[in-house]
């Protein structure tokens, strides 16, 4: 298969065809990270730059582990020691990256669009690690990948999005991807952390999370960010435990074998309550397992694109 | 009666362009306006054949940002005016918030100092005073020392007066003035600056979104105080069915507001923004299809009084950003006839809605020269070519600022001449 995206900037770019080579190619990465000598020399001699213009410790390292697995190069760049902090524009310093001649950029911003910007701008591949409120495509994509993990396909599954959907990246590349592989979606927030336009979105839309948690198969549960109640979106974190804590009482209300997962770092008692992250229903470990799957899986496609072509 | 030393032949006039026309002109006046034909021409006098050309009555632009002093990077009064004439204006409003701010006499006479020397024979300069010290919201401006220099209005725009106690007593001071006030209305709380509509474009794109309500809210606000104290306010660039209502609303009890909107608002809706062009990055923001009609509809019925362009120009450089670090605006002044004739061509809009829009009301608001084609009138008019088709790039705007979502657009309709008392001010075209 010819891979025919230059960069990836969210999942929406993806078709149902592309986004199950993904999730195929990362499940046979997956069984190289179960060797004993976990690397392979596939992108031996290509570069890869880790620009994360706003801190991420899991998602840089996942990208770094899965870069050095195919024995690419990786190089990393972080915000405070960019002259990003001395002023300059993210175009000048994207264009000195790329004078460099990477042949990837994977990029983390504050801000939503950036990926696209620089994307617009560089010849080389461009991969978002997740950009302001946008998207982050490769977290999608390990969440579906540790759900077909488990289930074996995510079509006709239902998977709830709890927390702060306005302000996530995850749940908009998450709400995206689940419904093009052919699962149901539904959000549940207080109305404050949801996107004013979220009718739009045509999935169902819950405020009480014991209603919406009924015969889910799994639970997606979201950081919560004290900011939000700086910012007067929530009266206090006791409260928002109260209403949107997912916990094992909650979960039994939830289908039979139901699943939680979370992106990460997580908030133990906020959004999800200690024991239940620690629960056998608990899937984060296996996403960060998946994540370095899949974004070996990325890397390659991403980075072979041209080879492959010819 | 004095002889003409101008006439203009064989015109069509917007909102009748059934019948031609003749327009004498005498020492920057008008003498007469009359069919084609119907009195001899004087020899002494110059003579345009406007054959095919529409007679509009100069343009007033009532709300620009020049940039000058201290932005000369993004504009220049020189420039600025140069892009104003081309666009069809006569007379242009520039904004207070330069830097140094425009809150003292002596940089309201600079600007117009400056306008003087680079456009002798106009469009003329008029700026906008302060509505407080720095645009601070702290303290009134000196109104008194502003207006004695030059200024037509005060205005916070820009940064919009968030204490309404301090911006009623402006409103008082300046009505003993005689002078307009000029509100952006934008509720501090409420509205972010955002550059885009809170809707399905800023909740797919993952930016804060600027609601309706944020203006609609101040628009209220302002309309009650106008009400209330029974004094004037202008509600500029209005950009939703919201504030629509309510303006609408408050003119029927009788509070002396008038509004304006601009180009962008009728053609563009939020989806401009869809890939996070900053050129379409604007506040207040671009709205919906919904918002778009309301607003021709309160256009042709009088409740949105005026056209402006909100011109605002910014360098290339400065908009070549991710979409939340890019400054808000659009640089308007040469594309607005040709965008809002097109919604006339289109039956969008009535040619008598537009001319009122765009050269009678805003001059009677601000009390500005108006040419209403009467003997004595200001000979202020331009000829427009309505079937000249022309793309909008960068090369062909002569304002520093390019940033516009038009860009690569092509329109119809374009401004062959433009009159400033009988002074044909438009002279860099070619074409012409
Ligand atoms: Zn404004």
């Amino acid at each position: 298969m010819t891979w025919p995206h230059k960069d990836l900037l969210d999942v929406s770019q993806l078709s149902r065809a592309d986004a199950v080579e993904i999730l195929r190619a990362a499940k046979s990465f997956q069984e190289i990270n179960s060797r004993p000598v976990k690397k392979v020399p596939i992108l031996k001699g290509k570069s890869v730059i880790l620009f994360f213009a706003e801190p991420s410790t899991r998602t840089k390292t996942s990208f770094d582990v899965a870069g050095k697995r195919l024995s690419a190069d990786t190089f990393s760049l972080q915000k405070s020691g960019s002259s990003l902090v001395k002023g300059e524009s993210l175009k000048d310093t994207v264009l000195t990256l790329q004078a460099m001649k990477p042949d990837a950029i994977v990029m983390r911003h504050n801000m939503s669009g950036a990926a696209q910007f620089i994307a617009e701008r560089l010849e080389c591949a461009v991969i978002n690690a997740g950009d302001g409120w946008h998207a982050h495509p490769t977290q999608a994509l390990l969440d579906a990948f540790t759900l077909t993990e488990r289930w074996g396909d995510v079509q006709g599954k239902t998977v709830l999005i709890l927390g702060d959907i306005a302000h996530s990246r995850v749940a908009r590349s998450n709400v995206r991807l689940l419904t093009l592989l052919g699962a149901k979606v539904r959000l549940c927030a207080p109305k404050t952390l949801l996107p004013y336009a979220v009718s739009n979105w045509n999935v169902p839309v819950f405020s009480d999370l014991d209603e919406a948690v009924r015969g889910v198969d799994a639970i997606m549960c979201l950081r919560l960010q004290l900011e939000r109640q700086q910012a007067g979106l929530l009266p206090d974190v006791r409260e928002y435990s109260r209403r949107f804590c997912m916990t094992i009482p909650r979960l039994s209300k939830a289908a039979k074998h139901a699943v939680v997962l979370h992106p990460g770092p997580i908030n133990r008692g906020w959004e999800i309550a200690s024991d239940l992250a620690d629960a056998h229903e608990s899937l984060i470990l296996d996403q960060v397992a998946s994540g370095v799957d899949v974004r070996m899986a990325l890397l390659h496609l991403y980075l072979t694109r041209k080879e492959r072509k010819e | 009666m004095s002889q003409a030393d101008l006439v203009v032949r064989s015109a069509a006039l917007a909102d009748n362009p059934q019948a031609s026309v003749d327009l004498f002109v005498a020492k920057g006046r008008v003498l007469a306006l009359v069919p084609t034909g119907s009195r001899p021409l004087p020899e002494s006098a110059k003579s345009v054949d406007a054959s095919g050309l529409l007679l509009l009555p100069g343009l007033t632009d009532v709300h620009v940002h020049l940039r000058e002093p201290g932005q000369e990077w993004k504009e220049t009064i020189a420039t600025g005016l140069a892009a104003a004439a081309k666009g069809g204006f006569v007379n242009v409003m520039c904004m207070a918030n330069t830097d140094p701010v425009n809150d003292q006499a002596s940089i309201t006479e600079t600007m117009l100092d400056k306008a003087a020397r680079s456009h002798p024979k106009g469009p003329r300069l008029f700026p906008v005073g302060a509505l407080t010290v720095g645009l601070e919201g702290k303290t009134l401006a000196p109104m008194e020392e502003l207006k004695a220099a030059g200024c037509k209005a005060f205005s916070n725009d820009g940064r919009p007066v968030a204490d309404t106690e301090l911006f009623r007593r402006a409103l008082e001071y300046a009505s003993d003035l005689g002078i307009p006030v000029i509100d952006h209305c934008e509720d501090p709380h409420l509205a972010p600056a955002s550059g885009i509509n809170e809707g399905v474009v800023s909740a797919r794109l993952g930016l804060r979104g600027h609601p309706c309500a944020g203006e609609a809210i101040q628009v209220a606000r302002d309309c009650l105080l106008a009400e209330y104290l029974g004094v004037p306010i202008h509600l500029a660039h209005i950009s939703s069915k919201m504030s629509v209502d309510v303006i609408r609303q408050a003119k029927a009890k009788g509070a002396p507001v008038t509004a304006e909107t601009c180009p962008h608002y009728l053609i563009l809706t939020d989806e401009a923004c869809e890939t996070y062009d900053t050129n379409a990055k604007v506040n207040p923001p671009l709205r919906t299809r919904e918002d778009q009609r309301a607003l021709l509809a309160a256009l042709e019925d009088g409740t949105i009084d005026a056209l402006a362009t909100d011109h605002a120009p910014h360098a290339a450089h400065e908009k070549e950003t991710p979409f939340d670090e890019a400054p808000n605006g659009i640089s308007g002044l040469e594309t607005a006839l040709s965008v809002t004739w097109g919604l006339v061509a289109r039956g969008e809009l009535s040619a008598k809605a537009l001319v009122s829009a765009w050269c009678v009301r805003p001059a009677e608001i601000f009390a500005l020269p108006l040419n209403r084609f009467q003997e004595g009138d200001p000979a202020d008019f331009i000829l427009f070519d309505p079937a000249a088709r022309w793309t909008v790039t960068a090369q062909s705007l002569v304002s520093k600022g390019k940033n516009t979502p038009l860009l690569g657009r092509e329109l119809t309709g374009l401004v062959k001449s433009v009159y400033v008392a009988g002074k044909n001010t438009l002279l860099t075209r070619e074409s012409s």
